[in-house]
């Protein structure tokens, strides 16, 4: 794992000027985006939905 | 590395996978789970059964390097902690093998189980997780070309009452009191989902209240302390076998977490608790954040998931699950300042940059965290169907997307599409994973094992994870290499030996001959 390429997020102790700007906006999912999350899950979702749902059967386990 | 103030420690993770056959609901999940095991078992090169051995006949002991030394104490009984390391018994519900990245893959009950390798780091931990993804996935496309085939979710609940487990293991230093692990970890479990739960339609154990909850195995508690793992779940497990030198580690058995797909959750999961961990070993939290009513509060704290549910410590101060995992978060960063003075190796600081980032996303505005936090993602987009289809909470189409979230096929699991496409953020690179499926971590005995099962695949008869059993030419008997201590075993220490044997027999005499000399 030597050399690997680490991400590093800004960490609210790197001072002020580091912090993430606060960003309300951001919070709401951009509605273009859900579409096209939805849009894409749709195409690949099971198509009898309560029937996958039912059928979805687990014995117990630790 | 025990009682170092760093998030590095011997670490692992297990996971049991949800199974089912498509239309077949009654299918019977032992012998799928047998069959998911010896199908990629095959795939492997690993053979079919080979006789079994007659511990009467243990050899006299071969010792690697650092080894333990000894004679084997094992008895008949005991052949059950051998996994047969190259062999496939008749009975596929026993399927149990180990590969050559130093992991196990076998039938846990009805539920196929891969348990990583044992590593050294919350990002290691992540990595040889996902690569038992991967894995899963192979045996998956195998069985495929026989319809209907078999799907498996990593996830924890059918949403009928069943749960299945996804544990994680930590050594911790023997001299810590137990009572003081239960004294300070159990209000940081009550809390961490708030991070690491990865999100479940329907609460209670069988769903009967709709509704979106944090996490999957929360409503699966019901004590606070004790053995059990399949009834009367406690939240701090007490099965003590550390498959190590006992006088020395104590393996923390977790069975509380959920399994994760975000790669920053799986990593703050592994990387907060070992911190906190850490701190209980240096008795630094001095039961200054106990938590009453736990198991309550942690059902509470699971189905809010806006984020307001409070929880009530012994001191009497009430405060939400976000904020006492911020203050969990604050203790440990300040006990970092005193002792390294912020200088942190980069596995801490990689952990606690990003504990710090998802905590002040999550305060702002929890669906921020959508990227980083896996019940986020997922509650994005249950709620972008709620809106676009005005559906209910009890909406089937809700709770099919909850476990097709966890299918584990890259074009049908909804997880593996969302990193596929840039939803959620990654950290491991996704060839660094699929070396993983092959590849034993370098730093731990795991990579003696691995190794060892790579380059002898005809003469590693069994192994464990403290133990590795060779059948070799011209010995009437089985050698068995004890290997007790985590830390040995590893590349830097045995890699010359390893590398350089020519056969199972050379490696063994030479390990004898490091032995003699040291």
């Amino acid at each position: 794992m030597a050399g690997q390429e680490q991400k590093r997020p800004k960490g609210r102790d790197d001072g002020p000027d580091d912090l993430p700007a606060p960003a309300p906006a951001a919070a709401q999912v951009s509605a273009t985006e859900i579409d096209d999350i939805l849009d894409e899950i749709d195409g690949v979702l099971e198509s009898n939905a309560e029937e996958f749902v039912r059928g979805f059967v687990q014995k117990g386990g630790q | 590395m025990v009682g170092d103030m760093t998030v590095r420690r011997v670490m692992g993770i297990e996971t049991e996978y949800g199974i089912s056959v498509p239309g077949n609901p009654s299918a019977n999940p032992m012998i799928l789970s047998g069959d998911v095991v010896t199908s990629y078992a095959r795939a492997q090169g690993i053979r079919p059964a080979r006789a079994s051995w007659d511990y009467e006949d243990e050899a006299p002991l071969r010792d690697a390097r650092g080894f333990e030394m000894g004679r084997a104490q094992a008895h008949p009984s005991q052949l059950t902690d051998q996994w047969g390391g190259l062999e496939l018994p008749e009975d596929p519900t026993l399927a149990n093998v180990v590969l050559t990245n130093g992991a196990r893959l076998y039938v846990d009950h009805a539920h196929p189980e891969y348990s990583s390798p044992e590593v050294t780091s919350p990002r290691a931990a992540v990595t040889w997780d996902r690569a038992g993804e991967l894995i899963m996935r192979a045996a998956v496309e195998r069985l495929a070309t026989v319809p209907p085939g078999v799907n498996l979710y990593k996830n924890n609940t059918d949403g009928k009452g069943a749960s299945y487990g996804t544990h994680e293991n930590y050594l911790m230093d023997r001299a810590t009191p137990f009572a003081r692990v239960v004294r300070d970890l159990t209000g940081f479990f009550v809390v961490r989902q708030v991070i690491c739960g990865s999100g479940r339609v329907g609460i209670g154990v069988e769903s009967r209240v709709n509704g979106y909850q944090l996490a999957q195995r929360s409503d699966f508690f019901e004590v606070e302390v004790g053995l059990e793992t399949t009834l009367k779940r406690p939240i701090i497990n007490t099965r003590d076998e550390p498959h190590a030198v006992a006088d020395k580690y104590r393996r923390v058995h977790v069975i509380i977490g959920d399994a994760n797909h975000a790669d920053v959750a799986n990593l703050l999961k592994m990387g907060m608790t070992s911190l906190i961990l850490a701190m209980i070993e240096d008795d630094a939290l001095r039961g200054e954040l106990v938590v009453r009513n736990p198991v309550s509060t942690l059902q509470a704290v699971s189905h809010d998931p806006a984020l307001n549910a409070l929880v009530e410590l012994t001191d009497g101060r009430r405060l939400t699950g976000l904020e006492l995992l911020t203050e969990y978060h604050d203790r440990v960063a300040a006990y970092l300042q005193r002792r390294y003075a912020g200088e942190l190796d980069a596995d801490t600081a990689e952990v606690m940059q990003w504990w710090s980032l998802v905590l002040d996303k999550l305060a702002r505005d929890p669906m921020e965290a959508r990227r980083e936090v896996d019940w986020v993602a997922k509650l994005a987009v249950l709620e972008g169907y709620r809106g676009r289809d005005h559906l209910g909470w009890g909406d089937p189409r809700l709770r099919a997307v909850d476990i097709q979230w966890s299918d584990v096929r890259a074009e049908r699991g909804l997880a593996h599409r969302m990193a596929a496409t840039g939803k959620v953020e990654t950290l491991i690179p996704d060839a660094e994973v699929a070396r993983a499926v092959h590849e034993p971590p370098e730093d731990t005995r795991a990579w003696f094992r691995g190794t060892c099962l790579r380059r002898f695949p005809d003469q590693v008869v069994a192994a464990s994870w403290d133990s590795v059993v060779f059948d070799v030419t011209g010995s009437r008997v089985f050698q068995r290499v004890p290997m007790l201590e985590p830390l040995r075993g590893t590349k830097a220490s045995v890699g010359d030996i390893v590398l350089g044997a020519r056969s199972a027999e050379d490696l063994l005499n030479a390990l004898a001959t490091a032995q003699s000399r040291s």
